[in-house]
């Protein structure tokens, strides 16, 4: 290299990104000594516990805490009352015209899901918090129980809230649908429904709080979001900046640990104490009363041309977003964006409403209501085929989109749309048909695709800041305030400094997940971090790479042109300047040896009701997967024999990682396919363990290639594409066109349990 | 069972339980409903996880006179005098096993909550079968959960530290 400062956004002969680097954090890990939230204790630490609602929807007519105080050990009980400011504003989109309902740290008057907080107790230790947890004395009054969405939007529905049960509803109308229908040859109908899922992170919601020296309650929590300080700050009314907030690593987040879990409560016992309070959920906490997965209920009607064209979709979702708002508005606008699918259509109606019930609440988990619509859309793809005597495959490819279309919702696609790619991966890699274990088993194969946006809505005017810096030893930091869940966001930046700064991954520590001491750099949420992180820690070792030749400019003489940065350090006519030497030369010559910058996601205006902007998410990533199984059609059990999932990530920051983001998608999307669900009897969860909760197992879990497309382009850093939410979306649809291919008749309810899946397999028979 | 036995003024009893934790005596005073997994990380051993509190996870997996048990079901006192090995005992920075190695190479891990369970799970199978198939090892791990891997890179992992050769069935 003879230039004097190459542009870095092109991963092409890179030293260290694109490669599968081990990851920083894995060897501590594997030792056991990654110290998780629940890992920390601080000498003199109480023990919090919540008092949680055993119904789910009632008046409250009085509290009492005398009993529970009695019990030696007790030190405080804390009811609605006792905080400072009770609410939480609820920040999601909702209809029009009507505020939302915040939700709150405690009950004070009405409980309105199984498990809604009542209570703090807080005790020396968890024996004390056990006794005088069953000994708060609360009566409730039971109200009637809202639990279908759909019968909650009925007139004569009880209200969760006043005002009625409607929460947020999103529309699309582009072209002339109607018109559409009425000369379309091929009209294809679905219904389709989706259940509640849990994120069912191995690590329950964990965190301790203490105060400081200089008055700022700290709080140390398994959380996918340390900006959260703003809002715990506000709960115990305090100044923002007295609350600071880490994230060591976590163990799993998935979108669970997106809204608050423990923290306001710490916060209120460490105020309300003066001493350390650690918190932490037991499993059937998480399990009952965290939010969950929005179930839905899809009808689609498509009309097609003769040739396979899509010509228009007629879409209706209702989704129920369980008692508070949460995220709820915002999943359905994701519902709606993507309730076409990866395909081109210039008729589309969307109407989709989010509704009140007593259930749990629904809020983000990965896919982010771009997953719920691939079992519809995938669905009809393959009926438009069917009906119009074509190959499933071609009228994929024929109607994907390209770059340059826009999607119904309006936003022009700027990057590749590699979709035949992705589907001709899987399909080459699938292998041939396996034979079936016995005349009873049959072997089907399916196919599934999607598109999945990635980064935060226009908006949001998402940001996010890295700090990078080198040391006198000639080491390199990074500051930036990412969580990291385990899906590798710090070594990734470590990586991408590394290979800017020409300096062995091993020099580079990166310091995250920090509110007070790291930049802020916005949740790792919404497939964002790498893309958003990921670029300010790119802009920011640029900068720094310039000002650390412009110190060898100015130590040694030799102009800019000559020099470049080389393994350890600047290459000179006169040899390399070790790293640390040019540190020393900047700091001679009054130049800086760090850099903070700030990348700004584009931004836009908030879209309407009726949903039609140019600008709404920052990119999208598109994949395909396919599969093989075999179901049992005495049994109705479904055995994924071999899958293989295939997605466009631009650029592989870590190849391994991706395949791991990957690989545990699908394996989490077999669970939503075939398995998991949460139970309810009239807003009563019935789900409270993992033994009532199938989580796929290692046995379980069919072979899976994965197949890293790299198109080059994305609006990550070396035009990297966000990967952590898209590889869960096809999976569901994916089983199901296999089920379909085995026995003739096509599951349309999650999971695929063995009872619908027999009635697949009579329906098959029957045809 | 157990070396001494103390009754305190509020009704509650103590008692000192002993035993080996990865080749060291420790004793310590606890209360005898602590399970083992809140007996060990209170002597300082936290990489034994709560995962699920029931037993059905295994992110709490350590090994008892060599057998992996589910220290959250497993009551202190019941390992009294007995040899409790944990991940800590595995290897250390400057040498880490071959199976952490492993782990470390086939990504075998992400979050990491779970992997000192499936460590402690791979222990015991290989030292019973030093070349386990592929079969064996997943049959082996389908006790335990991960959420993030999807299991495959941790059935690689203990593979190539048994040199099992891989099966049709796994990655080319």
């Amino acid at each position: 290299m003879t230039e004097t400062l190459p542009s870095t956004a092109d991963a092409r002969g890179t030293r260290v990104v694109n490669h599968g680097v081990k990851r920083q954090d894995s060897l501590e890990k594997l030792l056991g000594k990654t110290r998780y939230a629940g890992d920390f204790d601080v000498a003199g630490q109480l023990h919090a516990r919540l008092v949680r609602s055993p119904v789910p929807s009632a008046r409250i007519v009085s509290r009492d805490a005398t009993a529970a105080m009695d019990v030696p050990g007790v030190v405080a009980v804390l009811f609605g009352e006792d905080v400072p400011n009770n609410d939480i504003p609820t920040n999601t989109a909702g209809i029009k015209g009507r505020p939302l309902p915040p939700s709150w740290v405690l009950a004070v008057d009405r409980v309105r899901y199984h498990g809604e907080p009542v209570a703090l107790v807080v005790a020396e230790n968890t024996r004390a918090l056990a006794a005088a947890e069953a000994l708060v004395d609360v009566e409730y009054d039971v109200l009637p129980v809202v639990s279908d969405p759909e019968a909650a939007l009925e007139h004569d529905s009880s209200e969760v809230h006043e005002g009625g049960n409607l929460l947020s509803q999103w529309r699309i109308d582009r072209g002339d649908v109607d018109g559409a229908f009425a000369d379309a040859p091929i009209i294809v109908e679905g219904r389709y429904e989706a259940q509640v899922v849990d994120h069912a992170y191995l690590e329950p919601e964990t965190g301790i709080g203490w105060l400081d020296d200089e008055g700022v309650i700290n709080i140390r929590v398994s959380t996918q979001e340390i900006e959260h300080y703003r809002r715990i700050a506000r709960v115990v009314g305090l100044p923002d900046a007295k609350v600071r907030v880490q994230a060591p690593y976590l163990g799993g987040g998935f979108g669970g640990k997106e809204d608050m879990t423990v923290e306001p409560y710490i916060a209120l016992a460490v105020l309300r104490t003066g001493r350390p309070v650690k918190m932490v959920w037991s499993r059937q906490e998480s399990l009952t009363a965290r939010a969950k997965r929005h179930p839905v209920r899809m009808h689609y009607r498509t009309a097609a041309a003769a040739d396979g064209t899509l010509l228009a979709h007629d879409i209706q979702i209702v989704s129920d977003a369980g008692a508070y708002p949460l995220l709820s508005g915002f999943v359905l606008l994701y519902i709606t964006l993507n309730a076409a699918g990866p395909y081109r259509c210039d008729n589309v109606r969307v109407h989709s409403r989010a509704a009140y019930t007593n259930n749990t609440p629904g809020s983000a988990f990965r896919g982010f209501g771009g997953m719920q619509p691939v079992l519809a859309y995938e669905a009809q793809i393959d009926k438009v085929a069917d009906a119009a005597g074509l190959d499933r495959v071609e009228v994929r490819k024929a109607n994907a989109f390209e770059a340059g279309d826009r999607i119904p919702a309006g936003q022009r696609i700027d990057t590749a749309v590699w979709l035949p790619q992705c589907i001709d991966a899987v399909l080459d890699a699938i292998g041939p048909r396996p034979v079936p274990s016995s005349p009873e088993h049959r072997v089907g194969l399916g196919l599934a695709c999607n598109v999945q946006p990635y980064g935060r809505v226009a908006w949001m005017n998402d940001s996010a800041s890295a700090w990078v810096g080198c040391e006198r030893d000639g080491g390199v930091v990074v500051r930036c305030g990412v969580p990291d869940v385990g899906g590798g966001q710090v070594s990734s930046l470590a990586q991408i400094a590394a290979e800017v700064l020409h300096v062995p991954l091993e020099k580079v520590t990166v310091h995250f997940g920090d509110s007070a001491r790291t930049p802020l750099a916005g949740r790792t949420t919404a497939t964002r971090q790498l893309y958003m992180s990921g670029n300010a820690v790119l802009s920011a070792a640029e900068e720094l790479r310039a000002q650390l030749v412009q110190g060898v400019v100015k130590g040694t003489g030799h102009g800019a042109a000559d020099l470049t940065l080389a393994e350890g350090g600047v290459l000179t006519p006169d040899g390399v300047v070790p790293l640390a030497e040019v540190v020393a030369m900047c700091m001679a010559n009054g130049v800086a040896i760090n850099a903070m910058k700030t990348y700004f996601a584009p931004t836009g205006e908030p879209v309407r009701e009726l949903v039609d902007s140019e600008r709404i998410v920052p990119d999208f990533t598109f994949g395909a997967h396919a599969a093989y199984v075999e179901v049992d059609t005495r049994t109705g059990e479904v055995r994924p024999l071999r899958y293989v999932a295939a997605h466009d990530v631009g650029r592989a920051i870590n190849p391994l990682s991706v395949r791991g983001q990957i690989e545990g998608a699908v394996v989490q999307g077999l669970g939503y396919a075939l398995s998991e669900r949460i139970v309810y009897d009239e807003g009563v969860n019935l789900t409270g363990a993992f033994y009532q909760y199938a989580i796929p197992t290692a046995a379980d879990c069919p072979e899976i290639e994965v197949k890293i497309l790299e198109s080059g382009e994305g609006v990550g850093p070396f035009h990297a594409r966000g990967i952590g939410e898209p590889p869960i979306g096809p999976c569901a649809a994916t089983i199901a066109s296999a089920v379909e291919d085995a026995v003739g008749a096509r599951p349309t309810t999650l999971p695929m349990l063995a009872e619908t899946v027999l009635a697949c397999v009579d329906e098959g028979a029957a045809r | 069972m157990t070396d001494e036995e103390r009754h305190d003024g509020d009704g509650s009893t103590r008692l000192t339980v002993s035993y080996g934790i990865n080749g060291k005596v420790s004793a310590r005073e606890i209360d005898p409903s602590e399970s083992l997994l809140d007996d060990l990380r209170a002597r300082g051993f936290t990489g034994a996880h709560a995962g699920c509190e029931h037993g059905v996870c295994g992110a709490c997996t350590v090994l008892v006179d060599g057998e992996p048990v589910r220290s959250c079901i497993v009551l202190s006192v019941q390992v009294q005098g007995a040899a409790v090995e944990t991940v800590e005992g595995l290897g250390t920075v400057d040498r880490p096993s071959d199976l952490q190695q492993a782990f470390s190479q086939c990504r075998g891990l992400q979050c990491g909550f779970c992997t000192p369970g499936f460590l402690m799970l791979a222990t015991a199978l290989l030292r019973r079968d030093p070349t386990p198939d592929h079969e064996a090892i997943r049959e082996a791990v389908s006790s335990n959960l991960c959420r993030c891997t999807g299991y495959h890179s941790i059935v690689e992992a203990i593979g190539r530290v048994s040199g099992t050769p891989r099966s049709s069935h796994d990655r080319g």
